[in-house]
């Protein structure tokens, strides 16, 4: 046997005196970490199958279990750190692209946590929630520039097709074939009973789910899998995903063993065969030739769906986001750099892109410099983790958040961040359908929905404070905010002022 | 700042919530009056200004000149005179220019040079601008104020006047001479700033062309407003509600030809709960005046009076956060933040009511529009 | 009546419920004390084969064969809640024949045991259904 360069990154710790060998652990993990033995009638582990997924944690009855970080160290380096020579023994061993899943890990500046939100005092009230009404209804699409009046002179009220949101949060792309059935399952129900929208994702529409097709928003990704005028007519919102925050520059990737019988169907593409996008769109070279996919969908559904453009948040985000407003699209989707990836090239997802926050702040400026802001919505996703992100969000600018990774890990994610391999714990990330049964749709959409309502309250309470009633009047509100520990560039992109100014 | 003196916050660096008083009256028959009531009645509210700011919008003083605008502009110095009378030569024919008249008041300290233009585009640039005249106008103000230091238009209507100043509006009143002014409709503002030594520019009312605000209130909304507004080419260059406010009732009744009682339902718009019990009809246009314009809804406390060409426009925020009182006597309406203000010049009110919050009080003359206050009225109470 | 109703489709076969089970009728406050090193004995068993797996307990019949066939008298019904009153028990057997579910098995002290809703414990509430991790088993009215 070669020699093994990598020591195990957790250590499972067991607490004999606490363990009633029920084996709920053994019977859970996926990756075979544990196993009793009958012997000594004690349970035993292989810490180098652990993931850190938790499954065995959250599930053993007398917490004898907990998952601790090895204190195995390599020789002190600020430079080559554990981590990085790992990486190398890898690739050494591999010869291949180190893969990677969920949203980056590194600790680059979350402007979030470096933005404060202001409240009333004194010369305005602000308002308790629980006494007045508090509206966070949003409607998405295109704005008139223009009142049109009919010949007695009454408002001609046509809109372009528009998404109306009781909150304005959406769960946003994530395919059948990267999470399973029942998370799919989760979502739709989830959005269906909070009046907002889930996302298809770029692996088409299980046909069980054409029912919630009002709250769906279906995509057309570069691969376009599961792409038909039935599927671009079931939802009520169509998006064209030409980046993904985790990876801009590169497409899907989804393995052949992911591609059962199920996944084959609605993706209509081979069994078992790797479905594998496109870096571009191969008919998008352009922005030119975006509008004619724009409006290619928009004919295919006879004008009665918005069309969203979803793009990566890269360094030029602003000029692009101003093409994608002028071609046609009612709603642009930006996704920050942290955001998550059932599977992702790890240098990529760790090195390209930049924070959302940033991006949002430039491209809501941009918009409005040029005077085209009312002319679509602006959507933005990439690790917003709680409702005082949305809040922030929203101040920047923002019309509405896409969530992606909070919704899982309301469904039990424990951001292991091994997706890729495919045997989740948790029956999310998985397509394996002894792993998938154990999501149970109805506990799941239960969570999303106690999620996104408490997010709700605290956007309303907070909202209140500032002296806000509306969501309407917190959107650009850029006043609301003031940075904290933040240098003259940073408050100059995000365009609000330091804390104390 | 030099480190030695401490900095003083001048209009327009910082934003500046403040606290207010206002009035206003109408003759709905066209008959003209003097300032001397709106002053009467502002000076009975003498506590909820705090002496930084004072002014009053009267409409129907200039009939001899009805048909030119009426530009009042404050200069600090000669420089910023010589400069915007260049830009005013370049753009207008000028008809009549003179200081405007005042009295010296010990109270009113430190004024500017105050001076009156009567002007029209010149027909020549007018054309090759390819804008109507008020958008013309309009822009040359917005432009005056954003690009010549030291000049500030602050009355830019037709047949119509704003006079104010830092100090009490009382005594505003009195150095501007108003009781020498007669006009059919009559606003007035005493200010309570936060956090400014006051200038002039600053004291209310806010107008532009036409159009005047006196306001109450802080909004919440303000810079999603604001950022919403300048994508239109207007500059909100002084950081105050009443601004931001004035220009948006600008762009959507002017520019965007929505009627009054449509404008209020999209700054102070119903809520959706609301909305969803109106008829299909009424349903549909609320919805889409709400979505289209969605960036322009205020929020936070706000009492308004619009003055315009012909008429008076009352406005709360849907909240009610602020105190606004209405009056009828025969042809006259008033207005005012307290029932005091209106009792003082008008005892025997025919009746008096407190108008909703989001429904507007309309007043105009009976040459102009239906002539009623209409709106939202409620029974006359409390009394 | 609520009574106890198992979904196969979410069962993973985690044998969790018979571990509190077990816990809950020990007539113990701590898990460990009650069952580390101890051959449990649930009241409910999980039935598997393959990738199928549930949890089988008393149904709590309208027409409770088990009672029928008591020749001690020690199986009643209360309010619908079959219940067995272990003192009466001699171990004949005759219920493990006749209930047609597998529901009764002798407890430790030989005496037959099954499942009593936790009514009868301290737990008020069935604590299966509780710990079940993904509502395969659900206490409900049908």
């Amino acid at each position: 046997m070669a020699i093994n360069y990598l020591y195990p990154d957790f250590e499972v710790q067991r607490n004999e005196s606490r363990c009633i060998t029920c084996r709920v652990c053994e019977r859970q993990c996926a990756n075979l970490v544990h196993h009793y033995d009958a012997e000594t009638g004690r349970m035993t582990s292989d810490e180098s199958l652990c993931v850190n997924c938790h499954r065995c944690v959250s599930l053993c009855p007398t917490r004898a279990l907990k998952i601790v970080k090895t204190d195995h160290v390599f020789k002190e380096n600020a430079n080559w750190r554990g981590e990085v020579i790992q990486d190398i023994y890898r690739q050494a061993e591999t010869g291949g692209v180190l893969l990677a899943s969920m949203g980056t890990p590194k600790p680059y500046p979350v402007y979030w946590d470096k933005m404060l939100i202001n409240a009333s005092q004194v010369t305005n009230p602000s308002i308790d929630p629980l006494r007045e009404p508090m509206e966070t209804t949003t409607f998405l699409g295109k704005k008139s520039t223009t009142i049109r009046r009919d010949e007695q002179g009454k408002l001609i009220t046509d809109t372009t097709p528009q998404l109306k949101l009781a909150i304005p949060i959406m769960f946003s792309a994530m395919s059948y074939g990267s999470i399973s059935y029942n998370a799919h399952k989760s979502l739709a129900l989830a959005a269906e009973q909070l009046g907002t929208f889930y996302n298809t994702g770029e692996g088409g529409l299980h046909e069980d789910f054409y029912r919630h097709g009002k709250n769906t928003i279906v995509q057309v990704a570069s691969g376009r899998f599961g792409v038909h005028p039935g599927y671009l007519n079931a939802g009520a919102a169509i998006e064209i995903k030409m980046g993904q925050g985790a990876k801009p520059g590169i497409g899907g990737h989804l393995p052949g063993s992911k591609i059962g019988q199920d996944i084959s169907k609605t993706r209509m593409i081979p069994l078992h065969s790797d479905a594998i996008s496109p870096a571009p769109h191969h008919d998008i070279y352009s922005i030119e030739d975006l509008r004619q996919l724009v409006y290619a969908l928009k004919e295919a559904t006879n004008y009665t769906k918005p069309v969203i453009v979803k793009v990566a948040a890269v360094h030029n985000i602003s000029a692009i986001a101003s093409g994608i407003a002028r071609s046609g699209a009612d709603i642009i989707a930006i996704d920050g750099f942290r955001g998550g990836t059932g599977a992702a090239p790890a240098r990529i997802r760790d090195n390209v892109g930049i924070p959302i926050e940033l991006a949002l702040a430039s491209v809501d400026e941009r918009l409005r410099a040029e005077g085209i802001r009312n002319q679509v919505s602006l959507v933005v996703g990439g690790s917003i983790r709680s409702s005082a992100d949305v809040i922030k969000a929203i101040a920047l600018g923002a019309d509405a958040i896409y969530i992606a990774t909070s919704a899982l890990i309301a469904l039990g994610c424990h951001l292991c961040r091994t997706c890729h391999s495919g045997k989740c714990n948790w029956g999310i990330a998985t397509q394996n359908p002894e792993l998938v049964k154990r999501l149970n749709p109805e506990i799941g959409s239960e969570h999303l929905v106690n999620l996104l309502t408490a997010w709700n309250h605290e956007i309303k309470e907070m909202m209140g404070g500032m002296g806000i009633n509306s969501i309407e009047a917190l959107k650009g509100n850029r006043l609301m905010l003031r940075g904290i520990g933040l240098c003259d560039a940073e408050l100059r992109i995000l365009g609000i002022s330091h804390a104390g100014a | 700042m030099d480190g030695y003196h401490q900095h003083q916050y001048l209009e327009g660096e910082v934003r500046i919530p403040s606290g207010c008083a206002i009035s206003g009256i109408i003759d709905r028959s066209g008959k003209r009056f003097s300032g001397s009531d709106a002053i009467t009645s502002i000076s009975v509210m003498h506590d909820r200004s705090n002496g930084l700011g004072g002014g009053f919008a009267g409409y129907g003083i200039y009939p001899e000149y009805e048909d030119f605008t009426a530009l009042h502009i404050f200069y600090y110095g000669s420089e910023a005179k010589r400069k915007t009378e260049e830009f005013l030569e370049e753009h207008f024919d000028l008809i009549n220019l003179s200081k405007i008249p005042t009295e010296k008041h010990r109270a009113i300290t430190d004024e500017p040079l105050i001076w009156r233009y009567f002007v029209m585009p010149l027909p020549t640039k007018l054309a090759s601008s390819q804008l109507d005249e008020d958008e013309y106008t309009a822009r040359c103000v917005i432009r005056i104020n954003k690009e010549i230091d030291g000049s500030y238009v602050f009355s830019s209507g037709k047949n119509m006047g704003v006079f104010k100043a830092v100090g009490y509006p009382e005594d505003v009143g009195a150095f501007y001479r108003l009781d020498d002014y007669k006009g059919y409709s009559w606003t007035v503002h005493g200010r309570y700033p936060t956090n400014t030594p006051g200038w002039w520019g600053g004291a209310h009312p806010f107008s532009l062309l036409s159009y005047s605000v006196v306001h109450n209130g802080e909004i919440s909304s303000y810079d999603a407003n604001r950022r919403f507004i300048e994508m239109y080419g207007y500059a909100c260059t002084l950081k105050t509600d009443t601004e931001v406010i004035t220009y948006m009732i600008d762009y959507l009744h002017r520019r965007q030809g929505l009627t009054l009682e449509e404008v209020s339902s999209v700054i102070a718009a119903p809520f959706w709960s609301t909305i969803e019990c109106k008829d299909e009809e009424e349903r549909n246009a609320l919805t889409y005046l709400r979505n289209t314009f969605a960036s322009m809804l205020i929020t936070g406390p706000f009492s308004i009076i619009l003055g315009y060409n012909g008429g008076l426009m009352a406005l709360n925020d849907r909240l009610k956060l602020r105190s606004m009182v209405a009056a009828e006597k025969g042809d006259k309406i008033f207005i005012a933040s307290e029932e005091a203000a209106i009792r003082i010049i008008e005892p025997n009110p025919d009746r008096l009511w407190y108008p909703i919050g989001g429904k507007p009080v309309i007043a105009e003359l009976y040459t102009t529009g239906q002539g009623g206050a209409h709106g939202h009225q409620l029974p006359v109470s409390g009394l | 009546m609520k009574r106890v109703y198992v979904n196969e489709a979410w069962c993973l076969g985690c044998h969790l419920c018979e571990y509190y089970c077990a816990y809950a009728n020990s007539g113990l406050t701590d898990m460990v004390k009650a069952l580390k090193d101890k051959v449990i004995r649930p009241r409910l068993t999980i039935e598997q084969e393959g990738t199928i797996s549930f949890a089988v307990s008393c149904r709590h019949c309208t027409e409770p064969l088990c009672m029928k066939s008591c020749i001690a008298g020690a199986i009643s019904c209360k309010d619908g809640l079959i219940v067995i009153d272990q003192s009466k028990c001699v171990n004949c057997y005759s219920c493990i024949m006749a209930c047609p579910y597998g529901a009764l098995m002798p407890s430790e002290e030989q005496v037959m045991q099954k499942c009593e809703l936790c009514a009868t414990n301290s737990h008020g509430q069935p604590v299966c259904v509780q710990g079940c991790p993904n509502k395969a088993i659900v206490y409900e009215e049908r």
